[in-house]
């Protein structure tokens, strides 16, 4: 019935063509936002200073078809609508969100895996945004993903060896020590062993796994690595020890991350900054400490209050909300303010003007906040909790 | 050989039975590659209106209880023993056609997958109605109004209407409601959940958790939750059992296993997590190593070769001597198998107070 314009599984597997139909709405402004001014301190995430990654307006609409043989498009899933932030050298930015909200579509658009519907990608000084497959060789070994699943992301046909080695060989890095011993390195470095060499990946566990994806990321040495949910397919206490190993090699090679994670606890031990998203677009960005214990948007209080923690006493310390419902369609999402269909606070500017993402007033700098009448800035109880859901007393 | 311990720690005083009361219960596969000892001597009681909640890593055996206490491994070549007593009755000793009469009206599930659950050729509302009808002599119509009241009470909108949807037709935390209304249909006195909001969104899984809750205090269920994440089962149980191995290694109530874990696996679960509140700059402690295989346990305390804590133990005590279930000094109900001392344990948690989890965490590096 509908088909989805692009797939793409491997990190160095070819880039689909570009759905020229799309780029036919494609903008360098979000689709529905003001243009910002991007001198003041109002609407930067960061600090001035260099980045490594600057991400302007970037949009990825899926178009969606019907027919067999003519297929018609008959509308469109945004699922990036007009996102803007920035990852400095050797920083880590968080992306959470509930499932489907564009965060793994926003790190494949990233590492160029998809092609942008709009807005643009400058990496390390140059932009990317539509620079053909052909000449993202010299992009492409400074920018690096690593993948949830850490069964579909390997081939089972090549041995350990091979996968790690084959990004060095596509990328013609001969290393002076060659590349087996290049390879051993790289598999003690990420905790296995370097008789792994030559098995296969469904010898090993799904924490081995995604040792053996973070080694392949780091065989190029990239100044950015793009890690969709690293961890969550993986046991608590194996997730542990793969949290434990990214944050070392952040550290020991400065390697800046974008860490994909649904689960807020994770996102906040791993990332300076974290953005969190809604449906296609960045609903706040902070810093952790500001975002965690000062959060303005209401849709970030209901997703903190969301999460259950392992101590009875801290359920009575935090506010309660419960949402009603689902997200909506990304197909149509809702006028003005996408989270009004959803939010306590919603009056009617919220339905006819998009809120911009800026800093509101009571925030630090490079806390952007994207709504009309932000929260009070704590996750405190409340007096009462917000109940929308009509099935909770 | 099998250390055994009563489900209620001795001296206490004779109490009505309680309604669910399950002793000593052995799931066991014989396998090619030899006895899969997948629950061995579980042991726990709940009462109605109460939440168990069971946790551990994958493969401990949580789900394999959980399809124990429905009554599933009958008729296959998995070897069953123990009691499973609903209401003085054993479970575990009912022939099958018996065990079908009290599925899903007296003791029912809620699984991970609700597709699992859901056929996908018939309506939401067709399949509560059937589920409504296999134990009530009601009319068609009667059951289908029952479906959309469920439906409603688990707040899916419109519910008139779509009674009429597939399964594919809801969404993932739609379907998972729906599941639920099917499970509580009959008004189930013990009510099954395994993981049950393990595939969702932290947004609704909240909403699902509460609603479990809402409805168990209106029908005065008993529920057993399985789940390998503490959050979840810190909101939502008044008991705590941690299994590892297919056994049973702490015990108690949700305060005493969060607040006052015993147990190092406890300590470890708790340690290799991070909290919402956690001091970032700490690293993450992990457990070393990855769960044992069941068909040969490690001897001793299953636990020792993942234990950072076995050389508090003398005599390698902890590689020789199974560790019984022991009765926190002090406690009436608070049980943990481990060899080491209260005193140890107090000096490798820092000595600081009893209640403070975060205490162990800095210290016992
Ligand atoms: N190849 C595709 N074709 C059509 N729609 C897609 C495709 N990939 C993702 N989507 C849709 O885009 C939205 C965002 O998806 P995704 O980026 O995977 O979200 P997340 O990673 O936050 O769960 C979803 O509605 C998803 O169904
Ligand atoms: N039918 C079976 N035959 C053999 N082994 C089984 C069977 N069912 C479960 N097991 C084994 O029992 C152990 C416990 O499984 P399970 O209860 O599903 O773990 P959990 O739910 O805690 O993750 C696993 O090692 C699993 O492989
Ligand atoms: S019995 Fe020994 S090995 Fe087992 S948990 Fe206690 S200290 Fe560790
Ligand atoms: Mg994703
Ligand atoms: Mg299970």
């Amino acid at each position: 019935m509908t088909a989805p314009d692009e797939a793409v599984t491997a990190p160095n597997a070819a880039v689909t063509a570009p759905d020229e139909s799309e780029q036919a709405v494609s903008t360098t402004q979000p689709a529905t936002g003001r243009p910002t001014d991007r001198t003041t301190d109002r609407t930067t995430d960061r600090p001035a200073g260099e980045s490594l990654l600057q991400v302007r307006g970037l949009q990825k609409h899926f178009a969606l078809r019907q027919g067999i043989v003519f297929q018609r498009r008959i509308g469109a899933v945004r699922a990036v609508d007009g996102i803007d932030f920035s990852v400095g050298p050797g920083e880590s930015l968080g992306l959470v969100g509930e499932s489907g909200c564009g965060k793994s579509t926003t790190g494949r658009l990233i590492t160029r895996l998809l092609e942008p519907t709009g807005g643009s990608v400058v990496f390390d000084g140059e932009d990317i945004t539509h620079r053909p497959p052909a000449r993202m060789r010299e992009a492409r070994r400074n920018l690096q993903m690593i993948f949830q699943d850490p069964y579909s992301s390997l081939n089972p046909r090549h041995t350990v060896g091979t996968i790690i080695e084959t990004p060095m060989r596509l990328n013609g890095i001969n290393p002076p020590q060659g590349h087996r011993k290049r390879v051993q390195e790289l598999l003690e470095t990420v905790g296995l062993s370097p008789e792994h060499y030559n098995r296969y990946p469904d010898e090993f566990s799904g924490g081995q796994r995604q040792r053996i994806g973070i080694a392949r990321a780091l065989a190029l040495r990239p100044k950015l690595i793009v890690a969709d949910e690293p961890v969550s397919a993986l046991d608590v206490s194996i997730q542990a020890q793969v949290v434990n190993l990214l944050q070392d090699l952040q550290r020991e090679f400065g390697i800046a991350f974008v860490f994909i994670a649904h689960d807020l606890a994770v996102v906040r031990h791993f990332s300076e900054r974290v953005a969190v998203m809604y449906l296609g677009k960045i609903v706040e960005i902070a810093g952790r400490e500001s975002l965690y214990t000062r959060p303005r948007h209401p849709y970030t209080h209901a997703l903190l209050s969301a999460v259950p923690e392992a101590d009875p006493d801290a359920t009575e310390r935090r506010e309660r909300i419960r949402l009603a419902g689902d997200v909506p369609s990304p197909i149509d999402p809702p006028s003005g303010c996408r989270f009004r269909t959803r939010c306590w606070k919603a009056k009617d500017r919220c339905a006819t003007e998009e809120p911009p993402l800026a800093r509101v007033a009571g925030s630090p700098a490079g806390h952007l906040t994207a709504c009309h009448f932000p929260e009070e800035p704590t996750v405190a109880a409340r007096g009462e909790d917000i109940v929308l859901d009509p099935a909770l007393g | 050989m099998s250390v055994q311990t009563p489900p209620h720690p001795a001296g206490l005083a004779p109490a009505p039975a309680p309604f669910l009361d399950v002793r000593d219960l052995r799931v066991h596969f014989p396998t090619e590659d030899g006895l899969v000892r997948s629950v061995d001597g579980v042991s726990f009681t709940l009462e109605k209106g109460r939440t168990l909640g069971i946790v551990g890593e994958s493969g401990s055996g949580k789900s394999v209880t959980s399809l124990a206490l429905l009554g599933l491994h009958k008729g296959t070549r998995a070897q069953v023993s123990g009691e499973i007593r609903l209401e003085g009755r054993d479970l575990v000793a009912l022939p099958e056609a018996e065990m079908r009469a009290l599925r899903g009206r007296t003791v029912s599930m809620i699984f991970q997958d609700p597709l699992s659950a859901l056929h996908p050729f018939f309506t939401v509302g067709s399949q509560i109605a059937e589920a409504y009808r296999v134990h009530h002599k009601v009319s068609k119509k009667e059951a289908r109004d029952r479906a959309v009241e469920m439906l409603k009470r688990v707040g899916i909108p419109q519910p008139e209407r779509r009674a009429g949807d597939y399964p594919h037709q809801f969404s993932g935390g739609m379907r998972q409601r729906a599941m639920i209304a099917m499970s509580l249909v009959c008004d189930p006195a013990l009510l099954i959940a395994d993981e049950p909001t393990t595939a969702l969104d932290v947004t609704v899984q909240a909403q699902i958790l509460d609603l479990i809750g809402d409805l168990q205090e209106e029908f005065g269920s008993a529920v057993v939750i399985i789940t390998h994440d503490l959050g979840v089962v810190s909101d939502v149980a008044d008991d705590i059992l941690v299994m590892y191995g297919g056994r049973r290694i702490e015990y108690g109530s949700t305060r005493d296993v969060l607040k006052n874990p015993q147990h190092p696996y406890t300590w470890g679960l708790l340690r290799s997590m991070p909290h919402l509140t956690g001091d970032v700059g700490e690293r993450l402690d992990p457990i070393p190593g990855s769960p044992p295989s069941l068909i040969h346990l490690p001897g001793g305390c299953a636990f020792h070769p993942r234990c950072a804590y076995k050389g508090w133990v003398p005599d390698g005590r902890c590689t020789r001597e199974r560790p019984e279930l022991r009765l926190l000094s002090g406690s009436a109900r608070h049980l943990a198998a481990c060899h080491l001392t209260d005193e140890a344990k107090q000096e490798i948690r820092g000595g600081t107070g009893p209640d403070d989890h975060a205490a162990t965490a800095r210290t016992a590096r």
